[in-house]
């Protein structure tokens, strides 16, 4: 991990409040592994005060971008950024996803913002020819992404909407557990990003079928690096100090990503 | 010229004023910043066995600060000594250990297991945990004279290394509390601790932090925590460590006029790891320019004109 000043390269808007921005930082391009992420400084100011964190979308040469939605006040300035302006971010932060030997099948789920980490895995998986087979799943229409991006990586499309404005109508998870009810081979693994509760409903489903699944976890945070200890969660422990089955690892240094039969879902 | 930064902290001496607060620093940093350019490093409270913390969300930001309830989240004082002391240098910064305790022999015994450590330059009292008062919890040991008062005596008689007493901001006249701990024996006073605080979600209508409420860092507290150390600094004799919000050296310098002996950085390092490092510098300079030989010359040397 480094604490880096990158140049904007671009800042584009994909419509409906979601942005993708550009930067050039061959370190993070050398170095960011799928699943990690960055923490973003959103003004020399103090207020905003902290640090966001984004997961690596994509990197690129000698660069990566970043996928976000504006969601408050850091999101706000950071899509006010132009081109040629200056980044402040450390990374890359957290574990990565733990990618599947040989050449198998993987699944990979997406709600809503949460295709962010998942397309820079794709394209991982892709060079390492892994067969994939990518599920977006998001409110309407306007927050599905990057539809495009998962076919050029050579990956199985399918869409599913809540309203049905594209794809299937219904929830990403449905798809989920159509895929795994048939009596095809069995993925070697499901990679997973977006709202705790669809990862809990993917858990769930991976449990069932018995396969191994991987989540992308989110949590309010202050320093990324786990000093502070403010992005716990909590993780399946018989020895923990709780002594209810329960201890909390930090979602940005044991994670963001975990085995999801390691998570204790509430 | 070359300023002097070096700062005594009763026996303690340290090569410049600037230190890292307790549970904003870890060896993590190590891979950010040149950890030697610091004053001291305060580890994150420990308690003698461990302790779960609170549930989440722990961190809540808020205008210019940051709200937090951890609980003190640690892994006991054995696993301290074990695997958390090896990873912090030995060198010209001072490790300074922040401990905090339920009750008052759970205090010595941590002060005399750490007394044995050669690499424990200084031992942090951290009074702001609950005052445990027949059987009831009433309010935080910070907030009582008599309870500081007796575990830092308590403290002071099972251990020789010099003591810093950490106050809490939530009282009537911090000053008191702050006499109370100098006269138990403590060997400087560390003001402040964060202020209680709160924030609520109006859609989903809960409470930002887990624990519903929890305590407020960052810049929004600099002015109040400053005026609290010009408070202490004119009724104690013992030597004053300024804390809360600040960000740079402006700030730090502020918080020696008024009466600090030393600075602790908190939030800050959250914001930028290298905050503390650059304020080193930073006052390093400002001494320099202003032809101040000693940083010490600094402490208490604001200019309020004739009274």
């Amino acid at each position: 991990m480094k604490q880096i000043y990158a140049k904007i390269l671009k800042n584009e808007n994909l419509g409906n409040g979601f942005r993708r921005i550009g930067i050039a930082a061959p370190y993070l391009a050398k170095n960011a592994k799928p699943g990690q992420f960055v923490e973003l400084r959103c003004s020399g100011e103090t207020d905003p005060l902290l640090r966001r964190p984004f997961g690596v979308h994509r990197v690129t040469k000698g660069g990566i971008e970043l996928l976000y939605e504006i969601v408050g006040r850091g999101t706000e300035i950071i899509a006010r950024k132009k081109p040629g302006e200056i980044l402040d971010l450390i990374g890359p932060l957290g574990t990565g996803f733990v990618l599947p030997s040989g050449k198998p099948t993987a699944i990979l789920v997406a709600g809503g913002n949460g295709v962010a980490p998942i397309l820079f895995l794709s394209e991982v998986l892709a060079k390492k020819k892994v067969k994939q087979h990518v599920l977006i799943g998001g409110r309407s229409k306007s927050h599905i992404l990057c539809e495009k991006d998962f076919k050029r990586c050579g990956a199985r499309v399918s869409v599913t909407t809540e309203d049905g404005s594209k794809g299937h109508k219904g929830l990403v998870t449905h798809i989920l557990k159509e895929l795994l009810a048939d009596n095809g081979p069995k993925p070697a693994a499901i990679y997973a990003c977006g709202p705790t509760g669809m990862l809990k409903a993917v858990a769930n489903i991976a449990r069932t079928h018995r396969v191994s699944c991987q989540v992308s976890l989110e949590e309010k945070m202050a320093c990324g690096v786990g000093v502070c200890l403010g992005c716990p969660v909590k993780v399946k422990r018989g020895h923990g100090l709780c002594g209810t089955g329960y201890e909390y690892k930090m979602v940005c240094k044991d994670g963001p990503v975990f085995d999801s039969e390691e998570i204790y879902w509430e | 010229m070359k300023t002097d930064m070096t700062v005594k902290i009763g026996t303690l001496k340290l090569k410049n004023p600037v230190m890292v607060a307790s549970g904003t620093f870890g060896a993590e940093y190590r891979k950010l910043i040149d950890v030697g350019s610091l004053g001291a490093i305060v580890t994150k409270t420990i308690t003698l066995k461990g302790r779960a913390g609170n549930p989440p969300p722990r961190v809540a930001e808020t205008s210019s600060g940051m709200l937090n309830s951890i609980g003190l989240e640690n892994r006991g004082l054995d696993d301290f000594i074990r695997n958390k002391l090896p990873l912090f240098p030995s060198g010209k910064t001072a490790l300074i250990v922040s401990i905090a305790g339920d009750k008052e022999t759970e205090f010595i015994q941590m002060a005399e297991e750490l007394n044995k450590i050669k690499k424990v330059a200084a031992i942090e009292i951290n009074l702001s945990c609950p005052n445990v008062k027949h059987g009831a919890r009433e309010g935080l040991v910070a907030q009582d004279e008599e309870a500081s008062y007796n575990i830092v005596r308590a403290v002071r008689a099972s251990t020789k290394l010099p003591l810093v007493a950490k106050l809490t901001p939530n009282v009537t006249d911090i000053a008191r509390v702050a006499v109370a701990v100098e006269k138990a024996g403590a060997d400087a006073v560390l003001a402040v601790n964060t202020f209680a605080a709160m924030a609520v979600d109006i859609d989903t209508k809960k409470p930002k932090l887990g624990n519903v409420t929890g305590g407020l860092s960052g810049p929004a507290i600099k002015p109040i925590a400053l005026k609290m150390v010009w408070d202490i600094y004119n009724k104690v004799d013992i030597p004053v460590i300024g804390a809360g919000g600040i960000m740079n050296y402006c700030d730090a310098a502020e918080f020696m006029l008024c009466g600090a002996s030393a600075i602790q950085v908190g939030t800050a390092t959250f914001v930028n790891p290298n905050t503390a490092c650059e304020i080193a510098a930073g006052i390093g300079k400002y001494c320099a320019e202003n032809g101040v030989k000693k940083v010490s010359e600094l402490v208490g040397n604001i200019n309020i004109g004739a009274l």
